[in-house]
């Protein structure tokens, strides 16, 4: 839908000031009153759906490698899933789903889901605490941010916010989280961008009065804080009151499923015509380090509930968007704080781990794997994780530049730095039709390699770039990032760079190859 | 980004008032006369609640008499008992009346009745707590120790770690870290007993550093393989489900050595075979408390819970890091960290006044004891004083504080996550939960069994003393219920309400009198009681109740 009709459709005219109808979306960007009145920098009627799964999902018995399967028995014999029970892909026979993810299977043969491989980020973090905090602000494992990336993103959005919010063009909530606490995802620079809702019939109408005003102490800045969200509870109320009305019908969802319960709520705001673009949903219980799976059938247990309340949620809230005649509309994306480790331990668990796969789905979605299988190691010590291929940063900052229609300078204000492009969005839906690159044309052709392998004090990785920026690192079998060797911008062909051993130990190492949006790694050995 | 920018928005967000300030004061024993004032600030930040009758309690003491009360430790209670045999239930290990909390397991039923009875007689201790700090260290201690019900997966678990809690509330830290780390819930909850020479589970080893000794701060940089080397001294803990104990197991115990970072000073844990092998873990306890950053980070948590979530560089440098010097001093003991930060000009100075957000525990369990709710009897009526005590418990559980089971082992994030902290607290969700409460206490209140639980607002009023003059009533409820102070004009307005819109005090005067002359004419006890309903409604409904 363009811009223009969308406003016409979703607002009543009454309330649009007639000078507005003549008016291009350029002119609305140059005013700066007009902007504050039309509120977003850019129109769209898009949708982006968080999922959030707490507790670090386990992402080698979630997306399987069957091309690693008997590498993977060694490492996790009590814990695998057995072979002849793993979902099958069409157009692949190396990568498999979990039993429980029947939902999700159906979407990618119905070409609306994207499973990207391996996806975590240089020095991955082990404290549940503190990878939540990188994945939701999008901060370097070694930075701290203390606003999350949507909030940021909705920051640039609606510069102006709370001031004059809500208003006749952005009449609803920027973000909505399902449940009872916002979550930092949704922190602005400034204030938090999101509102929760538990259930959008009960709303409680609070007082107005007479008002002191707040002090200029610690006591006063948070009687403004509590009176600002009293503001914002009365003034959202109505409109989310409303569009939850005036959805009478839905398809059916699973029950006892506390996800499919928040999706349904999605669904229905959705559906009611709130213009609300990022809901945030979770689901906790992924902590598996004891009793992963039922010993005796390990296709059962623990993750494997966990796992078909997703799937089916997913599902169901997929069916019913194409019910209620949205589904063209929305995107949603699963992400977890960190995978497990590769090595499962004695008490049928894993330990947390890093790299992992995220599903990405929608009508809009590019379908099929983005990446390759990760790689399992003949041998596989407690403490080895995957190396990562795709930082998460590309995967937001994918969804932003397509989906969204990020400008690239407001992108940089909102990622902080320039992350690879994915393709994740099909053409027909992205704002950026150009981009055509599939990256699983580029899947089995091999576009990094080295010799000597095993090697002492140095080998030759030999990189197939189609030109362009080109990022060659090396990681080690923990996750942790050594060296960059190659970050500029060169020629089309292949190139060999050399890698110097500077005194790193025996054991293996990675090399990740970034081009454009087509990624490879390659193992490596160093020996003495 | 600076911070305060943070908090108030950037130059293009909200012109929002200027920075709110911090203060440089410090440490230095608080001099000022100790006003009725400061007396309620000490009261509602140590206890949960502020009763009429501790007030007069305290009334003509000294700062010093008021700790040395405040800081002693409560008696501790008898435990929870069955009263959740019913219908269509009966633990057939527990009589009625009896406690569980010894009894053998019996089954799922029993003990997620358990829990149930484990919370709902907390939420009672919470309500009938004398004038000790006890309670408000047991929750400052379980968000800290956090554990969760299900994870831990047995009551009679829960209820020996909350005695645990209870025991070393006001003891000593390095003690209390000792047998937290051996307790039998939490070796269950971060799966220290399944920690094994074959399979070492970092679990509590990661959490244990994290969280609960050094934490995050600035200077804490253990590294992930002291994390491991931890993990492997801590193996070989069993727990006993019969006896709900734990126990050291030798075979399963790492006997190489532990090599720890230079974070600490490339300690060297040797190990040890048979019985020997437990006394690794003192090793470890040992060379945890030799960390400068372990009493920081204590007493940060402690300030945070106690004073206010803005550690700025004035009060790390003028209260946390002689708060910490302190806590080694000696030795590890909580009391002494406690009184000195109690008596400090900085606890009392105006800007630390009234700043924190009530969490859900201290918004339900305030009202209920500054408006003297008066609740089933606890020994001649229990089944009915456990059920409505747990109805106060899941209604702060509904505002996001479900006492027993914290978000994770992190505790809630309220008391940790930057920027927002207490502010996590209220949204849109719970802050129209918490006036739905008031407005329901204040009203008809909630009934089950014919027993109701309700504020009975003229006996409040009643408490004061002139209750029919109402610019007395209005100034001393004010200052009972609100630590901060408010505007003439907001005082008009609540006179107004007390006077239905008239002008002259005489009114009120008139309606209080001739209830009191008439106590039994149902027409004049309607007219004081609706318009003091009203009139605390509005009290409670207004953002300035959310803080203490």
């Amino acid at each position: 839908m363009k811009r223009r009709e969308f406003i016409r459709a979703a607002v009543p005219a009454a309330v649009i000031p007639s000078l507005i109808g003549g008016f291009t979306f350029k002119a609305f960007g140059a005013s700066s009153w007009l902007s504050a009145l039309t509120a977003a920098q850019v129109e769209t009627d898009h949708v982006l759906v968080l999922i959030q799964l707490n507790g670090g999902n386990d992402g080698l018995n979630t997306v399987i490698p069957i091309d690693q399967y008997s590498n993977l028995f060694n490492a996790r014999s009590n814990i695998i899933i057995p072979q002849n029970k793993i979902l099958k892909l069409s157009k692949t026979s190396e990568t498999g789903l979990h039993p429980s993810l029947t939902g999700l299977q159906s979407l990618y043969e119905e070409g609306k889901l994207n499973i990207i491989q391996s996806v975590g980020y240089p020095s991955p973090n082990f404290s549940h605490f503190r990878a939540t905090d990188i994945w939701l602000t999008a901060s370097d494992s070694n930075q701290v941010l203390n606003s999350g990336w949507i909030g940021r993103y909705l920051n640039e959005e609606y510069p102006n916010f709370s001031v004059g919010y809500p208003n006749a063009t952005m009449p609803d909530p920027l973000a909505i989280q399902i449940g009872s606490v916002v979550s930092p995802a949704l922190q602005g620079p400034g204030l938090n961008m999101g509102m929760a809702i538990s259930d959008p019939n009960n709303f409680y109408n609070l007082i107005n009065g007479i008002q002191d005003p707040a002090p200029n102490t610690p006591s006063g800045k948070e009687l403004t804080y509590i009176r600002q969200v009293a503001q914002q509870t009365q003034q959202y109320a109505s409109v989310i009151k409303s569009a939850a009305s005036k959805v009478t019908q839905q398809n059916p969802y699973p029950t006892g499923n506390s996800l499919a319960d928040q999706l349904k709520i999605v669904s229905r705001l959705i559906a009611g015509g709130l213009k609300t673009r990022i809901y945030m949903v979770s689901i906790g219980g992924f902590d598996t380090h004891a009793n992963q799976v039922n010993a005796t059938q390990t296709e059962t247990g623990t993750h494997a509930v966990l796992l078909k309340r997703v799937s089916d949620a997913i599902k169901a809230f997929m069916d019913d968007l194409k019910f209620q005649n949205v589904s063209k509309r929305v995107m949603g994306m699963t992400f977890s704080e960190f995978g497990r480790r590769v090595k499962s331990n004695a008490s049928g668990g894993t330990d947390h781990g890093a790299a992992a796969p995220m599903f990405v789905f929608g009508d809009g979605v590019q379908s099929g794997i983005t990446g390759n299988n990760p790689t399992i190691n003949t041998v596989v010590n407690v403490n080895d994780n995957l190396p990562m291929q795709y930082d998460f940063r590309s995967v937001y900052a994918s969804i932003l530049q397509n989906w969204f229609c990020v400008p690239t300078t407001t992108l940089n204000n909102v990622m902080l730095k320039d992350f690879q492009q994915l393709n994740l969005i099909k053409s027909a839906y992205s704002c950026n039709s150009t981009n055509t690159s599939n990256p699983n044309l580029s899947a089995g052709k091999k576009l990094i390699s080295n010799y000597p392998n095993p090697f002492v004090d140095s080998t030759n990785i030999e990189i197939k770039t189609q030109g362009g920026h080109t990022l060659l690192q090396v990681f080690d079998v923990q996750g942790r990032m050594i060296i960059t060797l190659l970050d500029s911008v060169i020629a089309a062909g292949i190139h060999i760079v050399r890698f110097e051993n500077q005194g790193w130990g025996p054991g293996i190492y990675y090399a990740r190859l970034q081009n454009g949006s087509v990624q490879q790694v390659c193992t490596m050995l160093i020996v003495r | 980004m600076d911070r305060r920018t943070l908090l108030f928005g950037t130059a293009k967000a909200t012109p929002t008032k200027e920075v709110s300030q911090r203060t440089n004061s410090g440490l230095a024993p608080y001099t000022g006369p100790f006003t009725n004032a400061d007396l309620v600030h000490l009261l509602k930040r140590t206890l949960f609640g502020v009763k009429q009758s501790d007030l007069n309690a305290f009334k003509n003491q000294s700062l010093d008499q008021v700790l040395s009360v405040l800081l002693s430790p409560a008696a501790l209670p008898s435990p929870p008992i069955n009263t959740y045999n019913d219908n269509s239930y009966t633990d057939p290990n527990v009589p009625a009346g009896q406690t569980w909390v010894n009894a053998p397991y019996t089954d799922g039923t029993a003990n997620s009745r358990r829990y149930n009875s484990f919370k709902a007689w907390w939420t009672g201790l919470l309500i009938n707590q004398g004038r000790s700090i006890t309670e408000k260290m047991v929750l400052f201690w379980h968000n800290h120790f956090a554990t969760e019900t299900a994870d831990v997966g047995d009551a009679r678990y829960v209820y020996k770690h909350h005695l645990l809690l209870r025991n070393h509330a006001l003891g000593n830290f390095k003690a209390f870290v000792k047998d937290v780390t051996i307790d039998p819930a939490m070796l269950r909850y971060l799966n220290g007993y399944l920690n094994t020479k074959a399979a070492p589970d970092e679990n509590y080893s990661r959490e244990l550093q994290e969280l609960f000794t050094l934490g995050k701060g600035p200077n804490s940089n253990y590294t992930e393989a002291d994390v491991k080397a931890a993990a492997r001294v801590l193996t070989g803990y069993r727990v006993d489900a019969t006896t709900i104990s734990s126990s050291f197991d030798a075979n399963r115990h790492d006997t190489t050595n532990k090599q720890f970072s230079s974070f600490y000073n490339n300690t060297l844990i040797i190990g040890k075979t048979g019985a020997a092998g437990a006394g690794e873990t003192d090793e470890l306890i040992n060379m945890l408390f030799l960390q400068n950053e372990l009493a920081l980070h204590i007493c940060r948590k402690l300030y945070r819970f106690f004073v206010y979530y803005d550690i700025d560089a004035a009060a790390e440098a003028e209260v946390i890091v002689p708060l910490a010097n302190l806590f080694r001093q000696n030795n590890y003991e909580i009391k002494p960290v406690l009184l000195a930060l109690f008596r400090s000009e900085h606890f009392f100075d105006v800007l630390n006044r009234a700043c924190m957000i009530k969490s859900p525990i201290d918004f339900v369990i305030n009202l209920c004891r500054e408006f003297n709710i008066t609740f089933p009897n606890s020994t001649t009526d229990s089944v009915n004083a456990y059920l409505m005590w747990d109805y106060i418990r899941s209604q702060a559980s509904n505002m996001q504080q479900n006492l027993g089971d914290p978000p994770n082992v992190a505790g809630w994030p309220a008391y940790y996550q930057e920027p927002q902290f207490y502010e996590i607290w209220i949204n849109s969700d719970t802050l129209p939960k918490r006036n739905q409460f008031s407005d329901r206490f204040i009203g008809t209140g909630y009934s089950r069994n014919s027993r109701t639980i309700v504020i009975d607002p003229v006996a409040f009023a009643a408490q004061c003393t002139k209750p029919e003059d109402p610019n007395v009533l209005i100034n001393e409820s004010l200052s009972l219920i609100y630590t901060i102070s408010v505007s003439q004009q907001l005082k008009d307005f609540l006179k107004s309400i007390l006077l239905s819109g008239q002008s002259s005090d005489s009114y009120w005067t008139t309606a209080w009198s001739d209830h009191k002359n008439s106590p039994n004419n149902s027409s004049a006890k309607a007219i004081v009681t609706g318009r003091l309903q009203s009139f605390y409604k509005y009290l409670m409904n207004l953002a300035e109740y959310q803080l203490i």
